[in-house]
């Protein structure tokens, strides 16, 4: 008993040190401060930009969207030259399911992989979770939609293309004072990041607007019977309901707010940007997005706008996919500026010699600036996309037949 | 707590109750039968409801024929899964026809992801179930309003069936003896299908009365009520149609009440709770038989 335990003992002290020495393949360089860091190289000719996105579970229908939107670029700018050599790109795609626990084994699988730079996730959640695993791989990865502030802080390989929360929030809680609203009543999901970080925000920035929250309530993921929470909010009477949810809560929310006989105006955050959701009974909800495939302003997304809806209508997937219409979706023309991040910075890498790995790119990355899809792209000190404005949209009695949202008004933050 | 928002708080729970109700059923009487937990029983309601919007959306049949058809496409379902995944283990142990269960809840699961894809499908409407009703400040729709009649009326039926008729009474005698009765010559065959036939028809029925009112149909939305409909089964006395219902009203209403208390983190950890409570003072549910050794 005592040998064998001994042995234990010796075998954990061994495996401590083969993975304390890191795992083979990854090169090592030395950070100013002493510290190992770890890289995936480039193999071949052939670069793996892995599409790390739930394509299941709650968050799927976004997710597979955002997924077209890298899809298309893929097409777009299949190959790309470093130093005079053509690399081909390559996509490895992966379901993080929508779940915290889903998305560490996802990640993990994409860097086993070998991918050196990651795109994703739709959904906040999943990608706070996995971003400790991409940053032990030193490998970059850059946000499509992920709006909560967490997904960059605190490490140096998240980026993201979108807005933040608290820009979004304020936004929101900007716009429904413009609308001369006073009492908002707020509803969000338990344990999401996205939800109840977006609610926070807009919550804080609608009392310092003067305003009141008369009613704050949470629900379950997975919940379908909003009943209770709707009657509480009914008895507190507000002139406007925000909810920041995802697109299943949405669908299941709205004609049970009609029920109630809540005539409050509602409000929502980005993920609402989806053809799913239109119905009689979300006529005059309001939320805020990225995108309007309808603005002409600027040149590079009306060519995007045109030929995606080509690629979307190649194929009766690609449709269904996007909830049976070819409206370009926000977080799709974000999926496809994230693409194109990654792309421009392989295109400066200047390797003259060096390895060309992981760790290369991101320095790249944190270099890039170029005029995307949603607008002009460079990132800050944190990673984050430097921008100011949003777009916010409506759904009127039109929507219900054509399908498209209306655009209202561009909205940005006294 | 006004009044109106008490009343309001009780139509709700009454509602999601009795559709709770006529899913426990389906749990119930299989298991009466096969002793068998059907995992797939909440897949099955979900794939109804696909099948509604195949039938209303895809082949714009109006809602009273697509009732029908969706009705019948869920009990073939329903049939087939049990001659196809249980029916050959019926002799072999109750653990391995468990498994098979729970397979083939996985499979109706991803293969709805695989066709239909994972976003979430409207439910079409039934303009018939989606009106407004107000009575004085109360205001509800149609549907909520008649759910808990509806599975009432069902129960009453349901009863009647298997009191009363002849295949009721095999029913009975094959959950009481499951050897004998085969010896006994009835036809084992036919009452597994009966049983069948109802829980589907139910589910198919339930389907329509939950998804009307929450009209967003994905792989998923099958798991969850599911789960909860198991519990209320197993809460009224797995095994029993009136303990099922009973079971499925409590669970829905004391969901309901503990979210409009402020706590709707908790209100499916006090549904399991109180599943844990009563099997404590009673193991075999409220209404469930005395475990009686047989000698």
């Amino acid at each position: 008993m005592k040998k064998l335990s001994l042995l234990l003992v010796v075998l954990m002290l061994l495996s401590a040190f083969l993975t304390g020495c890191g795992g083979g393949g990854a090169a090592d360089e030395e950070k100013p401060d002493g510290s190992a860091v770890k890289s995936i190289a480039v193999e071949g000719d052939t670069i793996k930009i892995g599409v790390f996105e739930p394509t299941t579970g709650e968050n799927g229908g976004g997710g597979m969207q955002e997924v077209l939107g890298a899809r298309f670029a893929n097409s777009v700018a299949p190959t790309v030259a470093i130093d005079g050599k053509e690399y081909k790109i390559e996509l490895v795609e992966v379901d993080n399911q929508s779940d915290k626990t889903a998305a560490v084994t996802a990640a993990q699988s994409l860097i086993s992989k070998g991918v050196v730079a990651v795109i994703g996730s739709y959904g906040s959640g999943v990608s706070i979770a996995a971003s400790q695993t991409f940053a032990d791989a030193g490998v970059p990865a850059i946000g499509a939609s992920c709006t909560n502030p967490q997904v960059t802080l605190g490490n140096d390989i998240y980026f993201r293309v979108c807005f933040l929360d608290p820009f979004q929030g304020t936004v929101m809680a900007t716009y429904a004072t413009d609308q001369s609203f006073k009492n908002a009543a707020v509803i969000s999901q338990n344990g999401d990041d996205y939800s109840t970080g977006l609610a926070g925000y807009f919550k804080k920035a609608f009392t310092e607007q003067g305003g009141t929250i008369v009613a704050d309530e949470t629900y379950q993921t997975n919940e379908s019977d909003f009943n209770a929470i709707l009657t509480t909010i009914k008895s507190a009477n507000p002139d406007v309901v925000f909810i920041p949810s995802s697109i299943t809560t949405a669908t299941l929310i709205l004609p049970q707010i009609r029920a109630n006989g809540i005539n409050a105006q509602v409000l929502a955050g980005d993920t609402w940007e989806n053809a799913t959701i239109i119905s009689k009974d979300s006529v005059g909800v309001a939320f805020s997005t990225f995108f309007d495939e309808n603005d002409t302003s600027n040149p590079v997304a009306a060519k995007f706008v045109t030929d995606f809806k080509t690629y979307l209508n190649s194929d009766p997937k690609n449709i269904t996919y996007n909830a049976n219409t070819d409206t370009v979706a926000a977080v799709s023309a974000l999926g496809y500026d994230a693409y194109m991040a990654i792309y421009n910075a392989l295109q400066s890498l200047d390797v003259s010699g060096a390895e060309l790995n992981s760790m290369a790119i991101r320095d790249a990355i944190a270099k890039v600036s170029f005029d995307g899809v949603t607008g002009k792209i460079s990132f800050d000190d944190n990673g984050d996309a430097i921008k100011d404005t949003a777009y916010i949209k409506t759904i009127t009695d039109e929507s219900v037949t054509s399908k498209e949202f209306k655009f209202i008004k561009t909205q940005s933050v006294k | 707590m006004t009044t109106t928002a008490f009343l309001q708080y009780c139509l709700a729970g009454i509602s999601i109750g009795g559709i709770y109700a006529l899913i426990a059923i389906g749990y119930t009487m299989v298991y009466g039968i096969l002793r068998l937990i059907n995992f797939a029983h909440g897949d099955i309601f979900m794939m109804a409801a696909y099948f509604m919007i195949f039938a209303m959306v895809d082949f714009m049949i109006p809602w009273y024929i697509s009732a029908g058809i969706v009705i019948i496409s869920t009990i073939l379902l329903g049939v087939l899964i049990e001659k196809f995944a249980y029916s050959p283990l019926r002799s072999s142990p109750r653990m391995s026809i468990m498994i098979s269960a729970i397979g083939v809840s996985f499979l109706l699961q991803n293969l709805a992801t695989y066709l239909f894809s994972a976003l979430p499908k409207q439910y079409p409407s039934i303009p018939i179930l989606n009106k407004t009703l107000t009575f004085g400040e109360v205001s509800t729709s149609v549907v909520t309003f008649i759910t808990p009649i509806i599975t009432i009326g069902a129960l009453i039926l349901l009863m009647l069936i298997i009191k009363k008729t002849k295949i009721g009474m095999a029913m009975r005698a094959v959950s009481k003896d499951f050897e004998t009765a085969k010896l006994m010559g009835i036809e084992i065959n036919t009452v597994i299908s009966v049983t069948f036939i109802i829980g589907c028809f139910l589910a198919a029925l339930g389907s329509m009365l939950y998804f009307t009112p929450r009209p967003s149909v994905f792989p998923l939305a099958g798991s969850l009520p599911g789960l909860k409909c198991f519990v209320a089964a197993v809460f009224g006395g797995i095994g029993s149609i009136p303990g099922a219902v009973l079971g499925g009203f409590l669970i829905g209403i004391s969901e309901t009440f503990i979210k409009a208390a402020g706590y709707s983190e908790f209100s499916d950890v006090f549904t399991f709770v109180l599943l844990i409570v009563v099997l404590m003072f009673r193991p075999t549910g409220l209404f469930g038989e005395t475990l009686a050794e047989k000698v």
